[in-house]
């Protein structure tokens, strides 16, 4: 990308102009980076997956009103506004998309990817999802349907993927390691045991 | 508006590349290029919608050729001109040269997590009743705005079937514009992909989009 180049000398001149009129503080900066790149990300989102695994009475919680029972777990706030969860099925598989920017799931799931906000995503997720999966290395049974979503207002898609089998027994601490992010955006399923 | 970020059905991009999870900046400019962009929205002085409004503004060469925290930044720059917090000339020579303008608010480090936790919700209460239900067949409609939408190209004119019904929400076509709230029904839109993309489409594939009551009408 031919404008990377310049881009660091640019943010940084835009970022002394805003500090110097007084628009933004330096340390509020370095907190909102702090949050973002340490404290809110997928494993927030794994919790919440593991949980429903785990506990009959939550994931119907889950089902009936998402951004309740995500803040449930102390996960609230910006980009997580209005949650919707999406359960995967043997016969349904949920892929979630932001064809026109990059929304996306920020307090279960943090920060989104590069190749999340990439064209190459945002273009093929609604027509060919199967050969995006394909990149990811996931294939899916012809008898599983899939239902993109794309993410075109303020509400918030969070896959709930399915349980591997072989954990019978597993607590959630142990499940929620299995939950990846990719499992929770649907291009991805969760590791095994 | 018809321009370069409305990609669904695009073609030619090229493979999806993953990424390991815990990457999410690939250079120091891209965390302060975020961290600014959360950090001024705190001024006041324009929506999340205008914030998406100038993104997608940008040329369509330049939007698909830049990488994504560098078309945050241009459109930053965009809009703090645009709002009189911060002068064309001042970003030409890289330094200020007046004082700034009284903003209605500058976020501390402090409160940092208490915002960043609150979010803010863009539920409204609803004029009217809803004009659609669950299981109702709709089609969006063939519109081609110049300003702002959330309505992708892909859905325009195609019919299909509602999911689910979110409440009255903020519409982004006039907010993005400061032409106010004006609150409206929000719906998930189940379409066909056979629908959208014609016989060559995936029998096994629905698209899903939340839609504005005043994008569709009965079908």
């Amino acid at each position: 990308m031919a404008d990377e180049v310049g881009m660091a000398a640019r943010v940084e001149a835009l970022e002394s102009i805003l500090v110097e009129k007084g628009y933004v503080e330096p340390a509020a900066l370095d907190a909102i980076v702090e949050t973002y790149e340490h404290d809110v990300g997928p494993r927030n989102g794994a919790k919440v997956v593991a949980r429903s695994w785990t506990d009959r009475a939550y994931r119907e919680r889950l089902r009936s009103d998402a951004t309740s029972a995500i803040a449930e777990l102390g996960f609230t706030g910006r980009a997580g506004e209005h949650m919707v969860a999406l359960e995967n099925t043997p016969r349904l598989h949920h892929l979630v998309v932001c064809t026109l920017c990059s929304c996306y799931p920020w307090t279960v799931l943090g920060l989104p990817p590069t190749w999340y906000k990439s064209p190459a995503y945002r273009s093929r997720a609604v027509i060919d999802p199967r050969g995006v999966l394909a990149d990811f290395g996931v294939t899916l049974p012809d008898s599983t349907r899939i239902a993109v979503h794309d993410s075109t207002s303020e509400v918030r898609y969070l896959v709930v993927p399915m349980r591997p089998d072989g954990t019978d027994g597993w607590d959630e601490d142990r499940l929620a390691a299995l939950v990846t992010r990719d499992s929770m955006i649907g291009t991805g399923v969760p590791m095994s045991p | 508006m018809n321009g370069a970020a409305d990609l669904g059905g695009m073609m030619g991009f090229g493979p999806v590349i993953g990424e390991p999870e815990n990457e999410y900046f690939h250079a120091d400019w891209e965390r302060r290029a975020l961290a600014l962009t959360l950090a001024v929205g705190a001024a006041g002085r324009w929506s999340i919608d205008a914030g998406r409004h100038a993104r997608e503004s940008l040329p369509p060469g330049e939007y698909l050729t830049s990488t994504y925290y560098a078309i945050w930044i241009k459109a930053l720059e965009r809009l703090l001109v645009d709002a009189g917090l911060v002068g064309a000339d001042e970003l030409a020579v890289h330094r200020s040269l007046r004082p700034g303008v009284p903003v209605a608010r500058v976020f501390s480090a402090a409160d940092v997590p208490g915002v960043l936790a609150a979010g803010s919700s863009y539920l409204r209460p609803a004029g009217d009743p809803a004009q659609f239900a669950i299981g109702d067949r709709v089609r969006a409609r063939n519109m081609h705005p110049t300003g702002h939408t959330r309505l992708p190209r892909y859905a325009r004119g195609k019919a299909g079937v509602v999911e689910r019904v979110h409440g009255a929400h903020v519409f982004p076509d006039t907010n993005a514009h400061g032409g106010g709230e004006h609150p409206r029904w929000l719906y998930s839109v189940r379409f066909d992909a056979r629908e959208l993309w014609g016989d060559d489409g995936d029998a096994g594939l629905t698209v899903t989009i939340d839609a504005w009551e005043s994008y569709l009408e009965p079908a």
